[in-house]
């Protein structure tokens, strides 16, 4: 099944929690924020939100800037 | 006030209290490494941050965070945000993977100058400051919309001294003396700077702070620009906190009239 992440396609094998899809991203979950269809996911709910088909999620963290 | 340099000048946003006036950015560096050298020689407490995607496919990048002294305190910004509705998701998203409610608020109103949308950014600091944030917008050079900001509940005004990344300094030197004159909420003079006297000029109007990025950064030796706004920003406190004299059309000597040789003594 294919979500939205970061504005592309990409393939899960099955719905997963945030956690999960950040583990198998290798993504430090202490160092980024995650939208969940449009909704910002607080870190203490990562283990409890489940991704699904179709869902559009966004990772985003801290770049240079001004 | 008293002691030069030993004077103790803090300043205070929301509670937190600063004793760097000087709050610079972290993009355009050529490396994290000068980036972490120009920080620890610019003496910021504060530093601002952009929010972007995560790189998916390539996740060997360093992270920024790294490289940022863990005593300085992140400002997360809102750049590239061009509508209220984006800056308050980009806000929202910032202060979750930051873990603080602080933010540098920019809504942009036009490619070219980016300059502000203020009524984007006004309508955006009202519904953020309800949902708890300290809001710190990035504003016109305009006494009246830094009154409307204040009275939205920002912490502090950000007047721009000249568009991003100009390097051009102050352009209208009398609306950043005006903005300090009647704002209740520290004044930083944010983006225009292009070398230390600009710095020091702004706060020689009465700015609280200066904001800076590409003056920095962007210097052929960022870590000695680093220092020189240190200095400069200093500098331009202690001149602001010591009054300067008024300007005056004509000379004023400062020697003596009296007793010039060769002239003759004037009996009263």
């Amino acid at each position: 099944m294919n979500i939205r992440l970061n504005g592309d396609t990409y393939e899960i094998s099955s719905a997963l929690s945030v956690t999960a899809l950040l583990a198998k991203l290798q993504i430090d979950p202490r160092r980024v924020a995650v939208e969940h269809n449009l909704i910002v996911v607080r870190k203490d709910a990562f283990d409890r939100t489940t991704v699904n088909e179709g869902d559009e999620i966004e990772i985003v963290n801290f770049v240079g800037g001004g | 006030m008293a002691d030069g340099l030993n004077v103790a000048d803090t300043f205070t946003i929301a509670g937190k209290t600063f004793t760097s006036r000087l709050i610079v950015g972290t993009g355009k560096y050529s490396s994290h490494l000068v980036m972490q050298r120009a920080h620890e020689a610019s003496g910021a407490e504060m530093v601002t941050v952009a929010l972007r995607r995560v790189n998916i496919s390539d996740r060997s990048k360093e992270s920024l965070l790294d490289y940022i002294d863990s005593r300085i305190f992140l400002l997360p910004n809102t750049a590239g945000c061009y509508s209220a509705d984006d800056a308050i998701r980009t806000a929202r998203l910032g202060r979750e993977a930051g873990l603080s409610n602080w933010l540098k608020l920019e809504v942009i109103g036009d490619e070219k100058t980016l300059f502000p949308d203020n009524e984007e950014l006004l309508a955006a600091t009202k519904v953020l400051v309800k949902e708890g944030f300290v809001v710190l917008p990035y504003t016109n050079d305009d006494p009246i919309a830094c009154r409307k900001l204040e009275d939205a509940g920002a912490a502090a005004v950000m007047p721009l001294g000249a568009p991003i990344g100009s390097g051009l300094g102050i352009q209208n030197p009398n609306n950043i003396r005006i903005i300090r004159e009647s704002a209740r909420v520290p004044v930083i003079v944010d983006a225009g700077v292009g070398t230390a006297s600009d710095a020091s000029l702004a706060m020689e109007l009465g700015a609280d702070g200066v904001l800076m990025n590409t003056a920095i950064a962007g210097a052929d030796d960022p870590v000695t620009m680093a220092e020189a706004m240190k200095l400069a920003v200093r500098a331009g406190r202690l001149a602001y906190l010591s009054g300067r004299i008024p300007r005056k059309m004509y000379a004023n000597a400062s020697s003596p009239i009296d007793g010039l040789v060769g002239r003759d003594v004037q009996k009263v």
